[in-house]
């Protein structure tokens, strides 16, 4: 996802996490690719943050630009973490690439006392127009790789997203769907407009 | 070796070894580069390797080489002397000034020899410590080492966590590993081997043990390099000749090299030193002296950057991420690089732009936590 906000050089999904996240508190973004999310918590936020990321040459990457970021899979390395280690853990746009989101949100919950989730929604009109008129896999600007080419291989609904947290016990704080423009739509749109006119979305959540 | 500057420590100022044994007087021999600033915050701590020793940045009086670590350190560099005041001490038990096995023992007046009780990590690390409350720093900006040095990077971080605000640990393990100590083990029974050591007593025959010792560096040399780093200098090139010599000579580039690796460093090595500080590596296992390796970390407060190398066999990459494993269970805050390199074990000290990247980002966001 790259719908960066005029004037920010931030990414939407970004700006509306930076807004979730009390000032100094401990953040571990997971999946935090060159740490743009992370860079930003720092300044505007001034937390203590971590990251995480599969990739070793962005955790290279990251550490030279003086962020505190390990390699590690989400899939697999998160269960190092202690219970509650942290305020916020933070998954932004990494939910569709990891191979068990499930275990992953769990992990998320019991890491951090909150945990904020952005993911691409699948169920945006224009992604069922595409697989309705093309019968094909659909390419958007924002997931432009072919089908056997993407790291995204758990995508899902907004309404998938909120039955997976029933099913994981956990309590709704904050959903916002975002339009194609990258605003929030309306509050107190019913939850099958978010579905369809929300191109992603964020999810600020806790444990039940 | 009267040129670094050396701390004395007296009869009334022992310090307790592990082995159980109080160790009273001794003297650690240090190097500084740069300046302490008032409010002494901006101190960093150079732990150097095996056969390293505290000329990390400045001209080695024996050799005339550059300092192992001058690409590091120094004005501009990563560790940048411009803004912080570095300290690079000889480890007890070293050859180069401070207290080792070829040190007078005060109670015969002779060289120490096997004398000298057995030192561990911890113990050079106390020393270490000790010179650090001589000069007036209450807490160190950095700890920093590679190897044998990044093992006193963690024992620092793990024994006197409040006095440690950033760690750098680099191609190092949080114990030595079985395969490690038989390499050891190698080099040490090559030393006693030679007829020159003489029980250890070989400074008051007047001789050295000068062929063991070359050997056992051989040996060791090997380890600290990979086979594509061998292949890519040598190959099976001959020296100086064009074809074998159907005998012993040093046909190969290969034989020369590691002939002429073991012979100068017995011009700057002390037979017994290298007795001893391998025994030290040996012994080191943070895990079990501290109950569980997160454990050791449970009362760290520093911040840790690990770096391990992808061809480094000596101490492979697992055992760094088993020591971010760790740092991750006590929610440490942890930095964890690995640096693609064809280089070995050696690679910590040879030009690598990636090491000096996170080095030097690494410090400078420390740097900035701590108002530098």
């Amino acid at each position: 996802m790259d719908a960066r906000t005029p004037g920010t050089g931030s990414r939407v999904d970004h700006l509306l996490i930076a807004d979730m996240v009390e000032p100094g508190a401990r953040v571990l973004d997971i999946g935090c690719d060159t740490g743009d999310l992370l860079k930003l918590l720092e300044n505007v936020r001034d937390v203590d943050g971590r990251g995480v990321e599969i990739s070793q040459s962005g955790v290279n990457f990251c550490v030279a630009k003086g962020l505190s970021v390990v390699q590690g899979d989400a899939d697999r390395d998160l269960e190092n973490y202690p219970d509650q280690a942290f305020d916020y853990a933070l998954l932004s746009q990494t939910l569709q690439a990891t191979r068990r989101p499930k275990y992953v949100l769990e992990q998320l919950l019991r890491i951090g006392r909150y945990a904020i989730v952005s993911f691409p929604n699948f169920g945006h009109w224009r992604i069922r127009f595409k697989l309705l008129f093309n019968g094909r896999m659909p390419k958007t600007e924002n997931l432009p790789e072919d089908w056997y080419d993407t790291p995204n291989i758990h995508f899902c609904t907004i309404k998938d997203f909120i039955s997976l947290c029933e099913e994981v016990d956990a309590k709704i704080v904050k959903p916002v769907a975002l339009n194609s423009y990258g605003k929030p739509l309306r509050i107190g749109l019913p939850l099958s407009w978010q579905n369809l006119f929300g191109e992603q979305a964020v999810f600020l959540l806790t444990r039940k | 070796m009267p040129v670094s500057a050396i701390e004395e420590f007296g009869e009334n100022e022992p310090i307790q070894l592990d082995c159980g044994h109080d160790l009273a007087p001794f003297s650690i021999a240090y190097q500084t580069y740069g300046k302490l600033n008032e409010a002494r915050t901006n101190a960093v701590l150079i732990c150097h390797a095996l056969t390293g020793d505290q000329y990390a940045a400045d001209t080695h009086p024996l050799t005339g080489k550059p300092g192992w670590w001058s690409r590091m350190i120094g004005p501009g560099k990563p560790i940048d002397t411009d803004h912080y005041f570095v300290i690079c001490t000889n480890v007890l038990g070293g050859c180069m000034g401070s207290t080792g096995p070829a040190s007078l023992n005060p109670e015969t007046g002779r060289p120490y020899g096997l004398d000298f009780p057995v030192i561990t990590i911890a113990d050079m690390v106390r020393a270490q410590e000790r010179l650090i409350e001589r000069l007036g720093i209450p807490s160190l900006f950095a700890v920093v080492g590679g190897s044998m040095g990044g093992m006193q990077v963690l024992e620092w971080a793990a024994s006197y966590p409040e006095k440690v605000f950033s760690a750098i640990p680099i191609a190092t393990a949080a114990r030595h590993s079985s395969q490690n100590i038989a390499f050891h083990e190698v080099g040490r029974q090559a030393v006693m081997a030679d007829p020159d050591w003489r029980g250890g007593r070989y400074l008051e025959a007047g001789v050295r043990p000068r062929k063991g010792l070359a050997v056992a560096r051989m040996a060791a040399h090997i380890t600290y390099l990979s086979d594509e780093a061998l292949h890519r200098k040598f190959g099976r090139n001959l020296q100086d000749r064009d074809c074998v010599t159907f005998g012993f000579d040093a046909d190969f580039q290969v034989e020369s090299y590691l002939r002429h690796q073991g012979m100068s460093f017995v011009d700057r090595f002390d037979a017994n030193s290298y007795l001893y500080i391998t025994r030290a590596m040996d012994y080191f296992d943070l895990a079990q002296d501290h109950g569980g390796l997160a454990q050791a970390f449970r009362k760290a407060r520093s911040r840790f950057c690990v770096v391990s190398f992808t061809s480094d066999w000596l101490y492979p990459t697992r055992e760094s991420r088993e020591i971010v494993q760790a740092l991750n269970a006590v929610a440490a805050n942890v930095s964890f690089v690995e640096i693609e390199s064809d280089k070995g074990h050696d690679a910590f000290l040879l030009h690598e732009p990636e090491l000096f990247d996170a080095v030097s980002g690494f410090l400078s966001a420390a740097a900035e936590r701590r108002g530098l």
